[in-house]
């Protein structure tokens, strides 16, 4: 298989443009012959399906969600990018272009960077004109801070809930087009099959998470918007419902997963309490811009916080990289972080984290500014662990965040199956190995306002469809297909519970394929995950009826395929032999103990097909072209 | 910790429901209410039981999923956080704690606690927006809002959609969910066009759906996770009569 990425010829500020230009159009009155199904109404889905029913488009949305106001997206703090350069801080598309081609650590595709630059700032007029609440100033101008790693201040916000915000003006967009009857929403559906007729997609399986009812619904196209796969870590920061199901039913059907093993684990996180724990809390990083990192410098330290004396104190990020202090990019604060408790120098009763530090920045700007810019998450730090961060420091560790890898696609967000488009977190994206702040509302937005409209009217244009119904036999064989899977699960009546499994298998996961990698432990997760997949396949408990709510069935298709895919991304950090990024191979590094890159053998998108059950996937290789970016070792210093 | 609790369990819709008692030990004081029903949940599959449905996505306060009357209180009794931010600290040992969904004419019960809140999407339909087209916009900076402004219209948009405001009131009354949008748009430049006609809508559209009226009670503020004002509800009367006079 040839992948073709279709990035236009000509200069890097001219390809968008120009290929916007040689798309084809559809004629304003035959959009509504076109019916699009939309899969995930988050940030990039209900901005996508917002706008395609705007432009005309008979759209069909989908969520697990009772609605589209729940998705994770909206769990986003900081902020996001667009290089406005307000603040006159020097900041240009190409800068951030650059931040990101560099930030991703030379492992995402130029030309996509460029336009997602691009277009950013169009974003932040379009939220604005829905009643986005921004950050402003005195003067009532739009208010920037800097952000994870940016030496420029390109991140708006809105408080620390910018991504409630964005999500809540993408879902208003989406409510006017379903008064409007463009979009009709489905809440409480998840995909769990995606149907192709003669090898397009035109269709997809869901089953209505009330009644238990497999439902089969027919399109021209299928976007796919249905998040990141992080919860494969059973921790993270996700929310527990996000799950990687509807990509990987689409990746058995055909379609290419693009870098699996690119994790981002986030720096600023509560830390784990104990074993009841069901998910991990992200403090936003924008507290890196005014909290300082340390550890104490003794090892096994057993006073508190506030009693250890200024000089026995390791500002250890400000003391490695004098130029970028506290703010460098979050994989190298993660590591960092580990080092230091894997040194023994960690605090806390788990000894697995290290101080945030707020003292001076009160003492600086005094407690009611704090407030004012960080109120909300001092005060959710305070619930959770019961000590006040403005009288002692916060105890932060790295979790799983984010994931860079998603479904592999070309330059136009078409994975590569026909019609089926991936968007946002569930893409391979634009993010490289690693994402920095305040880019993945950016992305999401991007893709589902600005560019999918565009490429997939020339997909529709382009290509003659034949008509398709439900009970064709694409559609009666997929839901055989879960039919089956679900009796299979239901029908095993173990004596553990999907959580069980989950947890063991997060535990495999985070030891084995999770902040540092090397041979040895990803050979061992090859070994273990199949186990564990097999002990699940014969003693797994999932109780109720299949015909109901049922939330146990819900978690067990999920994990299900958990399994599969976290397979993959081990055997896909196996076989990328480098550092890059959030993906650190313990053989791979520099004398300091940076990510060392092999650009000679790895500057590519490792692409990977599936082969069936239980068969090795084949690998397919997309070679990464810098053209503008050099690569060059990353340094923060 | 070791806890009592009474949970309100409910086939479907049309069931009648039940309290039903289960008992919990060795519950961790940083657990999150959420993460003890876990517990009692994983407890119950291994029995072979149906475990309790209840909604719950983010756990982290902001998605607006969860929503849960504990001992007669929407959230439980802490201010200013949602169910799955109470930790199993602010509870006695040995307490018997009652576990109840939301109570509401146009919030059916689904399962046990799982009710249906589609009622505030479709109150949202009536107009929670501003008709911006994607592109053709102005420049983000073209439209100045005082900090101010910005500031309250920011308090009202802190709205989670959780649906506490409902369940507290004596009335049913969805007058602070639907009050948080109307004053936010009201509040800025952006939203001042449709002003008249999105109020008349969203107000119609909140009787329809059987929510009933605001009688001053200001148990909605009391138990909002968000801490979101009833200032915002005299806002929303203030609108909605100016559309009736002026228009």
């Amino acid at each position: 298989m040839k992948l073709e990425s279709k990035i236009p010829a000509g200069p890097i500020e001219k390809k968008w443009d120009d290929h916007r230009f040689n798309l084809k159009l559809v004629n304003p009155a035959n959009k509504r012959k076109y019916t699009i199904i939309v899969v995930g109404t988050g940030l990039a889905g209900a901005s996508a399906a917002a706008s395609f029913g705007e432009l005309g488009y008979n759209v069909l949305a989908f969520s697990y969600h009772e609605s589209p106001r729940r998705a994770h997206s909206i769990a986003a703090q900081g902020g996001i990018n667009a290089p406005k350069n307000y603040p006159n801080d020097g900041d240009s598309i190409y800068r951030l272009f650059y931040d990101t081609v560099k930030g991703g650590d030379y492992r995402a595709r130029e030309a996509n960077v460029y336009r997602l630059a691009q277009v950013s700032n169009s974003i932040i007029d379009q939220c604005v004109a829905q009643g986005v609440p921004f950050a402003r100033d005195y003067a009532g101008y739009l208010d920037n801070r800097s952000f994870g790693g940016a030496q420029v201040s390109r991140t708006f916000y809105a408080r620390g809930q910018t991504g409630q915000q964005l999500l809540l003006g993408a879902y208003s967009a989406l409510c006017r087009q379903i008064d409007a009857r463009t979009v009709k929403f489905f809440p409480r559906r998840e995909m769990v099959e995606l149907v192709l007729v003669d090898d397009m997609a035109r269709g997809i399986v869901v089953r209505n998470l009330v009644t238990g009812e497999l439902e089969s619904y027919s399109a021209n196209a299928v976007v796919l918007a249905t998040g990141g796969y992080g919860n494969v870590f059973y921790l993270s920061t996700n929310a527990k419902a996000c799950n990687a199901t509807a990509v990987w039913r689409a990746y058995r059907k055909g379609a290419l997963f693009g870098n699996p093993c690119f994790t981002q684990i986030h720096p600023t996180c509560i830390p784990v309490g104990g074993d009841y724990q069901s998910k991990l809390t992200l403090m936003s990083e924008s507290l890196r811009n005014d909290g300082r990192i340390w550890v104490p410098k003794k090892k096994d330290e057993t006073r508190k916080a506030t009693d250890i004396p200024e000089e026995e104190r390791d500002y250890y990020l400000e003391r490695l990289y004098p130029s970028f202090g506290n703010l460098v990019p979050r994989d190298v604060a993660s590591r960092r972080a580990k080092e230091m408790c894997d040194k023994g120098h960690g605090v806390g009763p788990s000894k697995m984290a290290v101080y945030l530090d707020f003292a001076d920045a009160i003492k600086r700007n005094g407690k009611a500014w704090i407030e004012e810019q960080y109120g909300n998450l001092f005060d959710m730090y305070h619930e959770i662990t019961s000590e006040d961060p403005y009288k002692t420091p916060m105890r932060i560790y790295p979790a799983v965040h984010y994931t860079m890898g998603g479904l592999w696609v070309d330059y136009n967000l078409m994975s590569n199956i026909p019609g089926l488009f991936v968007i946002g977190e569930a893409n391979f994206s634009d993010h490289g190995a690693n994402r920095l702040g305040a880019s993945a509302l950016m992305q999401g937005l991007a893709d589902g306002y600005f560019i999918i409209p565009y490429t997939i009217g020339d997909y529709l244009a382009s290509t003659k469809f034949s008509p398709v119904k439900t009970d064709d036999p694409g559609f009666r064989e997929s839901t055989k297909a879960i039919n089956d899977m679900v009796n299979r699960l239901m029908s095993i009546q173990g004596t553990r519970t999907v959580d069980d499994f989950h947890k063991d298998l997060g535990k495999i996961m985070w030891e084995h394929v999770g902040m540092g990698r090397s041979e040895k432990d990803l050979k061992k997760a090859l070994k273990l995950i199949p186990e564990l997949r097999k002990e699940f396949w014969s003693d797994v408990k999932v109780t109720g009826k299949e015909n109901d709510l049922n939330a146990e069935l819900e978690k067990a298709g999920r994990v299900a395929d958990y399994f599969e895919l976290g397979e993959l991304m081990a055997l896909d950090a196996l076989q990328r032999a480098e550092s890059c990024g959030g993906h650190f191979r313990e053989e791979h590094q520099t004398e300091d103990g940076e990510a060392k890159r092999n650009d000679k053998k790895f500057s590519y998108v490792a692409a990977w097909e599936y082969a069936g059950e239980k068969k090795k996937p084949t690998l397919h290789k997309e070679q990464l072209e810098f053209e503008y970016v050099k690569p060059s070792q990353r340094s923060y210093k | 910790m070791n806890f009592t609790l009474k949970i309100w369990r409910q086939k479907n819709r049309n069931d009648e429901g039940r309290f039903v008692e289960y008992t919990v030990k060795d519950i961790s004081p940083d657990a999150s209410l959420l993460e003890m029903l876990d517990v009692l949940n994983n407890d119950l599959v291994r029995k072979g039981e149906d475990p309790v449905a209840f909604d719950h996505d983010c756990r982290e306060g902001i998605c607006g999923s969860c929503g849960l009357v504990i001992d007669g209180r929407s959230h439980g009794p802490n201010r200013g956080i949602a169910t799955c931010e109470l930790r199993m600290r602010s509870f006695r040992e040995g307490n018997t704690i009652v576990v109840e969904p939301w109570r509401a004419k146009a919030f059916p019960i689904i399962k046990d606690l799982v009710v249906d809140r589609t009622s505030f999407d479709r109150i949202m339909y009536a107009g929670g927006y501003t008709s911006a087209k994607t592109g053709g916009v102005p420049d983000g900076n073209a439209i100045l809002i005082p900090k101010h402004h910005a500031e309250e219209a920011m308090d009202a948009a802190s709205c989670i959609g959780c649906g506490a405001c409902v369940a507290a009131c004596p009335n049913g009354s969805a007058m602070l969910f639907v009050s948080a949008k109307v004053s936010q748009l009201a509040l800025l430049p952006q939203g001042q066009i449709e002003r008249s006609e999105r109020v008349q809508r969203m107000v119609a559209q909140m009787d329809a759906e059987g929510f009933g009226n605001c009688s001053n009670n200001y148990a909605c503020e009391a138990e909002c996770p968000k801490k979101i004002s009833v200032d915002h509800i005299a806002r929303l009367n203030r609108e909605f009569i100016r559309a009736k006079v002026v228009g």
